[in-house]
C-alpha cells in the first residue's frame, strides 16, 4: 500500500504544484477557478486517453510517437507560459495599480486564463496518464492485495492535492505587491523547466543528436528522485543529469522570456520621471 | 540534354548516399530485452561505446510498464504484450541501470558499455 502510495503520489506532485502556482497566480481574477477546473478535468480526459492508447501512440511515428507527443505538449505548455508572463507584463502592472479596472482587464484577459488552463491541463495529463497506466495495471493483477494498493494510490492522489493546497496557501501568504513578481519569476523558471523536458524528449525521439553528453551529474548531492530534488524539479527544473542541450534550452527559453516581457511592458508610471531626471542632469534625449 | 543527364547523375548520387547512409544507421542491429513477471531477461546487456544504442523492449506481461533510466535519459511506457523501440545517445564506457518505473525496486537491469 505504501508503494502505490508513493508512486501515485510522485507522478502526481509535479501536477499539484503547477495547479497551486496558476490557482495563486489567478487569484481573485473572475472566472479563474472555472478554468482551472476546466483545465484540471481537460487533463484528465486526456490522461485516460493518453493511456488507453498507450500502445497505439509508442507506435506510431516510427516508434517515437510518445517521445514527439510528450515533447510537443511540453513545447505547448512552455509557448503557454510565456505568452502569459508577456501578457502580465503589458497588462498585469496596471492591473495591479488599479483595482477599479480590474474586471475590465479581466475581461480582455481571460485568453490569458486560457493559456494557464492549457498549462495545467497539460501537467495533468501527463502526470496523470502514467498514474492511470498504474492504476490499470494494480486492476489487471487483480490478486488479493488490489484493494488495499487502490486505497495507496488514493492516499497518494490525496498527498498530491495536498501539495497543490500547500503550494497556493504559501504563495498567497506573500504580500500583493510582491506577489506578482514572485509568480512571474516562478512562471519563468517553470517554463524554462518544462522546456529542457521537451528537447529532453526530442533528443530521446533521435530527432536532435547535438549536445546529447551529460553536462554533469550531481545526483550525489541531490537526486532528482528525491521529494526535494522532484520538488526543483518542477519548480525551476532541477535535473541531476542534464544533457548540454537541455541547459542551453534552459538558458534560451529564460532568456527569451526576459526580453520579450521586456519588450512588450508596458511604461512604468515611474518611466517618466527616470527621463526626466535624465535630462535635468543634462544627457538629453536625441 | 547532357544537363538533364548530370541531373539525373546527381539524383542517382543522392540516393546511393542517402542510402548509404540509411545502411550505416541501421548497421547496429537493435538489442532485444524482454519483460516478463516484471523481470528484464538479459539482466545485463552489452553495447560498444560512442556508438548510438537502439534497444527494443518487448513487454511479455499484461501490465504495462515504463522503462526508464536517469543515467540513459530516457523514460518510456510499453503498454501490456506490446514492444518499444529506445535510442539511446552514444555513451563512454560504463554501467547504466534501466529499470521499470512502476517496480522500480524489483524489475531492473544493466547496460555495460565498453
Amino acid at each position: 500500500m505504501l508503494g502505490a502510495l508513493i508512486i501515485v503520489f510522485r507522478e502526481v506532485i509535479e501536477a499539484g504544484i503547477i495547479v497551486g502556482i496558476v490557482l495563486a497566480v489567478t487569484r481573485g481574477v473572475a472566472r479563474s477557478r472555472l478554468w482551472v477546473s476546466i483545465g484540471v478535468a481537460g487533463g484528465i480526459v486526456g490522461a485516460a486517453l493518453v493511456a488507453a492508447f498507450a500502445g497505439a501512440i509508442a507506435d506510431a511515428v516510427a516508434g517515437m510517437g510518445q517521445e514527439l507527443l510528450n515533447g510537443a505538449i511540453l513545447a505547448i505548455a512552455v509557448l503557454m507560459l510565456t505568452w502569459h508572463n508577456v501578457w502580465m507584463a503589458s497588462h498585469g502592472r496596471q492591473m495591479a495599480a488599479d483595482m477599479r479596472q480590474f474586471g475590465e482587464q479581466v475581461r480582455s484577459g481571460s485568453r490569458s486564463l486560457f493559456a494557464l488552463a492549457v498549462v495545467v491541463g497539460v501537467a495533468v495529463m501527463r502526470e496523470g496518464s502514467e498514474v492511470a497506466l498504474f492504476l490499470y495495471g494494480l486492476a489487471a493483477a487483480g490478486g488479493s492485495g488490489a484493494a488495499e494498493l487502490l486505497a495507496g494510490s488514493g492516499l497518494g492522489l490525496l498527498a498530491g492535492c495536498a501539495v497543490s493546497a500547500l503550494t497556493f496557501l504559501g504563495l498567497v501568504t506573500i504580500p500583493q505587491r510582491h506577489l506578482f513578481r514572485v509568480t512571474t519569476a516562478l512562471i519563468t523558471f517553470l517554463a524554462a523547466g518544462l522546456a529542457a523536458q521537451s528537447a529532453s524528449f526530442f533528443q530521446q525521439a533521435g530527432l536532435i543528436g547535438a549536445l546529447s553528453q551529460t553536462a554533469w551529474d550531481s545526483s550525489s548531492i541531490l537526486s532528482d528522485t528525491s521529494l526535494l530534488g522532484r520538488v526543483l524539479h518542477t519548480l525551476i527544473g532541477y535535473s541531476d543529469q542534464p544533457s548540454v542541450l537541455q541547459v542551453v534550452v534552459y538558458g534560451a527559453t529564460l532568456a527569451a522570456i526576459f526580453t520579450l516581457s521586456k519588450l512588450f511592458a508596458a511604461p512604468k508610471s515611474g518611466a517618466r520621471s527616470v527621463v526626466a531626471s535624465r535630462t535635468a542632469n543634462g544627457a538629453r534625449p536625441a | 540534354m547532357r544537363m538533364l543527364t548530370n541531373f539525373g547523375r546527381g539524383v542517382g548520387a543522392l540516393a546511393v548516399a542517402l542510402a548509404v547512409c540509411g545502411a550505416a544507421r541501421a548497421e547496429s542491429a537493435p538489442i532485444q530485452l524482454s519483460l516478463k513477471d516484471h523481470l528484464f531477461t538479459p539482466a545485463e546487456i552489452t553495447a560498444p561505446a560512442n556508438q548510438p544504442v537502439t534497444i527494443e523492449i518487448s513487454n511479455q506481461d499484461a501490465t504495462p510498464a515504463e522503462f526508464e533510466s536517469k543515467q540513459l535519459r530516457v523514460e518510456k511506457v510499453v503498454a501490456g504484450n506490446s514492444k518499444i523501440t529506445v535510442q539511446v545517445r552514444p555513451l563512454p564506457p560504463g554501467r547504466y541501470r534501466f529499470y521499470d518505473d512502476y517496480h522500480e525496486k524489483t524489475t531492473e537491469g544493466f547496460l555495460i558499455v565498453r
